[in-house]
């Protein structure tokens, strides 16, 4: 029993089989049922834990076939057009998954139908089972208006107007329903009853490209493992070569015996179908993991996915060997960002702003290049931009400040610098559209000291325009 | 498309001459010279291309500056070729992120590099030691944090190893007092040197103090005075040390410095929304126009 507080009362939210056998049901008061049967069992829902429950079956159904979506509340639907086979059939396929939930200790109903709505219906409503090709009308027909899964005052208008069954509604004519309780209506009828049919949305997009094994006996050793990987990632590339196509992603699906799905993903800075280097790659990837890979009682499902293929055309190295050269570069970025993870490679982007702050940004390297130019230096000018920028700006202590310029001394880190060269003020405005009017406008220095250490200051604000006291701040350092 | 001012063009032109001598530049003996004689003649050319190279800053205040110089080394080994560089994660906090403009201003193009941000010193070594093996680079930047007990003699010979093996220049940047064991080529220490000021007593060209170390061509410790020319790309040794006698020592006593300085001249205030008033004093500072 799965109690929950709805409207300011405890309230039963599930029920299991021997609750409704004494006549309780969802939506009853926990007072009321406790009144009714005082030795109720009763424990608190959990949705999270149900979506994470639900979840991992998903992950776990992915092996039937890769097009699995979530069916709320407590449903999977999955699409298994065209790899019933691969299990001995729609009943074998059926009996395969009823019996793992089952050791699992799972109940669970399961229908193959035509369309995702009319499975849905005959799971919730009807018997279950498979309808065979083309008999999806008759075996829907029987079940209750509730069966197409619309708002429940429009099936309680239905039963008030007689219509009990999916089949009185079937004879009417389409346009009388939607005209008196909308389109809705009538497009669910359509899709329960098989004459419209829609994909479904699975929860992981189907990739472009995939290989895959599955075993009679779980896979224990790493070594078969690798064995395996290695012979998928040739498939694969074969796959690829002939259809003219790198992978720049590629993802490595491990099933295990006990449910548990293991994915590791690589990604590649262009498209490739280096068989050697895609394992590299991956051994890469296994060393770098935080947790080992667990193998558990085995591995009885292994599948190399390829969500994002690109075109790529063989091509001859040119002589002067830059070409090689960009190779290598790229694969030892490929390297870097399987071991430490994309955000951690990086390349400079300028962005067209006046602002220091955001004049630049570090991106990925597979970002691809933006068109805008860095500034180029002034000839015969020592730098006006540091080497290195604090952000945010550190303040300052100054000491014996001047209206108008730079101050004389500076605290910095608790070490007092004396400034010895100073240039400046270079204004520059806040940029109001991104900042609010509020930001004030900094007059940056260059500034020397005593040692020769050179530093970026800045004063926010203005004297005696935007405010009494301006602040000082230490913005970056030169070299 | 406008014709360029004259002094841009010779800008251009001076910059691709230098290019084209980092290019064909002695690098066939395997050498990274200076672009300054003071330094090239007694260590031979230059520091061995194939090699792992120092660079220390006696403290963090001098990482900058220490930063400068190894900007500029990496610049000369790496002729055109991309740069990578690894940062440990604290430096952001502690000296600030790289800022691409500033690189630019130093002639490094922000678009050569590749920069891998490490989380701790054992990421720095990985990616440091994967990097050098990589001879498609033109140089390598390892830049840790602190003194971790990872870079060791073993680290560094690893990191030596992988140099001389796929032929790229690594320099090791660290800000330490300590200095270990290790199998680097040169080993340098640079701190910040006042620069030559330009008018209105602005600062000039990055200037660094450099010493010499450690050099396993026999060198002995030695100190240079240099200064980094970016358009052309070199560093020259500052001949006779042309600064005012007042800078001379670092650090070397305050109130001669202040004497020295034209900072105790009165100011005059500015107004923040014009140009400073006619016939104002020269405030002693070069104001950007």
């Amino acid at each position: 029993m799965v109690v929950e507080t709805v409207r300011n009362a405890l309230r039963l939210v599930d029920c299991d089989q021997n609750a409704v056998r004494l006549g309780l049901t969802r939506g009853l008061t926990l007072a009321d049922a406790r009144a009714r049967i005082p030795d109720l069992v009763v424990v608190e829902a959990e949705p999270q834990a149900d979506q994470r429950l639900i979840e991992r079956l998903a992950a776990f159904c992915d092996r039937f076939t890769p097009l699995v979506a979530l069916d709320p509340p407590h449903g999977l639907l999955l699409d298994i057009t065209g790899c019933a086979h691969l299990f001995g059939g729609e009943a074998a396929l059926r009996a395969v998954i009823a019996e793992r939930l089952r050791a699992g200790g799972l109940h669970q109903r399961s229908a193959i139908a035509g369309t995702p709505e009319a499975a849905h219906a005959l799971c919730r409503f009807g018997a279950g089972g498979i309808v065979p090709p083309g008999e999806d009308e008759a075996m829907i027909r029987p079940l209750p208006v509730a069966a197409l899964e619309v708002a429940a005052e429009t099936v309680i208008a239905l039963s008030r107007a007689g219509l009990k069954s999916v089949a009185d509604l079937a004879e009417r004519p389409s346009m009388v329903l939607s005209a008196r309780f909308g389109e809705d209506l009538a497009i669910r009828l359509r899709r329960v009853l098989g004459r419209e049919d829609v994909r479904i949305t699975p929860l992981r997009p189907a990739p472009a490209c995939m290989v895959e094994r599955h075993f009679a006996e779980p896979l224990l050793d790493m070594q078969g493992l690798e064995a395996v990987v290695m012979r998928l990632i040739a498939e694969a590339a074969r796959l690829l070569e002939q259809r003219g196509e790198g992978g720049r992603a590629f993802e490595i699906s491990l099933f295990r015996t006990d449910g548990a799905v293991r994915r590791l993903g690589i990604e590649t800075g262009r498209p490739s179908r280096d068989a050697d280097a895609i394992l590299r790659l991956y051994r890469e990837r296994i060393d770098t993991l935080a947790d080992p890979l667990d193998p558990g009682f085995g591995f009885d499902a292994i599948r190399l996915a390829i969500p994002v293929c690109e075109p790529l055309n063989t091509h001859q190295p040119s002589l002067d060997g830059r070409a090689v050269e960009d190779e290598a570069v790229a694969e030892l970025l490929d390297r870097l960002v399987t071991r430490f993870g994309r955000d951690r490679v990086l390349r400079f982007a300028a962005r067209d702003t006046h602002d220091p702050r955001r004049e630049a940004r570090a991106v990925p390297v597979a970002t691809p290049a933006s068109a805008i130019a860095w500034p180029m230096p002034e000839p015969n000018e020592p730098p006006t931009r540091p080497l290195q920028l604090f952000e945010p700006p550190q303040p300052i202590e100054t000491l014996a400040e001047v209206p108008d310029g730079p101050p004389l001394r500076f605290r910095w880190r608790r070490v007092l610098h004396e400034i010895a060269r100073a240039e400046g003020p270079e204004r520059i405005a806040p940029e109001w559209w991104r900042d609010g009017p509020a930001e004030p406008a900094r007059d940056y220095y260059r500034v020397e000291d005593a040692q020769g250490r050179r530093f970026w200051l800045f004063r926010a604000g203005l004297y005696e325009r935007e405010n009494e006291m301006p602040r000082w701040f230490l913005h970056g350092l030169f070299a | 498309m406008n014709p360029k001012p004259a002094p841009l063009v010779l800008a251009d032109l001076r910059r691709s001459l230098a290019e084209a001598a980092l290019r064909t530049a002695p690098a066939a003996v395997g050498r990274v010279s200076f672009g300054a004689p003071a330094l090239d003649e007694p260590l031979g050319g230059g520091i061995a291309r194939a090699a792992l190279h120092e660079v220390y800053a006696p403290g963090t205040a001098d990482l900058a500056a220490a930063t400068g110089f190894a900007v500029g080394l990496t610049i000369r080994a790496a002729q055109m070729g991309q740069v990578l560089w690894v940062r440990q994660d604290v430096l952001d906090a502690e000296t600030g992120r790289l800022h691409p403009p500033g690189l630019a201003e130093l002639g490094l193009d922000p678009a050569r590099i590749l920069l891998v941000r490490a989380r701790d010193a054992q990421d720095v070594l990985r990616a440091g030691a994967e990097a050098a093996r990589c001879s498609a680079l033109g140089a390598v930047l390892i830049e840790p944090w602190g003194e971790p007990r990872l870079f060791d003699l073993t680290a560094s010979r690893r990191l030596a190893l992988a140099a001389e093996a796929s032929g790229v220049t690594t320099v090791l940047l660290r800000a330490s007092a300590r200095q270990d064991a290790s199998a680097a080529r040169t080993r340098w220490l640079v701190r910040a040197l006042p620069s030559r000021a330009l008018e209105a007593n602005a600062p000039g060209d990055p200037a660094f103090s450099l010493r010499l170390l450690r050099d396993r061509g026999g060198l002995g410790e030695r100190e240079w005075r240099v200064e980094w020319d970016r358009d052309r790309q070199s560093f020259h040794e500052r001949a006779a040390f042309q600064a005012r006698p007042a800078f001379q020592e670092r650090a070397g006593n305050q109130g001669r410095a202040q004497d020295a300085a034209p900072l105790s001249r009165p100011l005059v205030p500015f107004p923040a929304d014009g140009p400073a008033a006619e016939g104002a004093r020269d405030p002693g500072f070069r104001r950007a126009v």
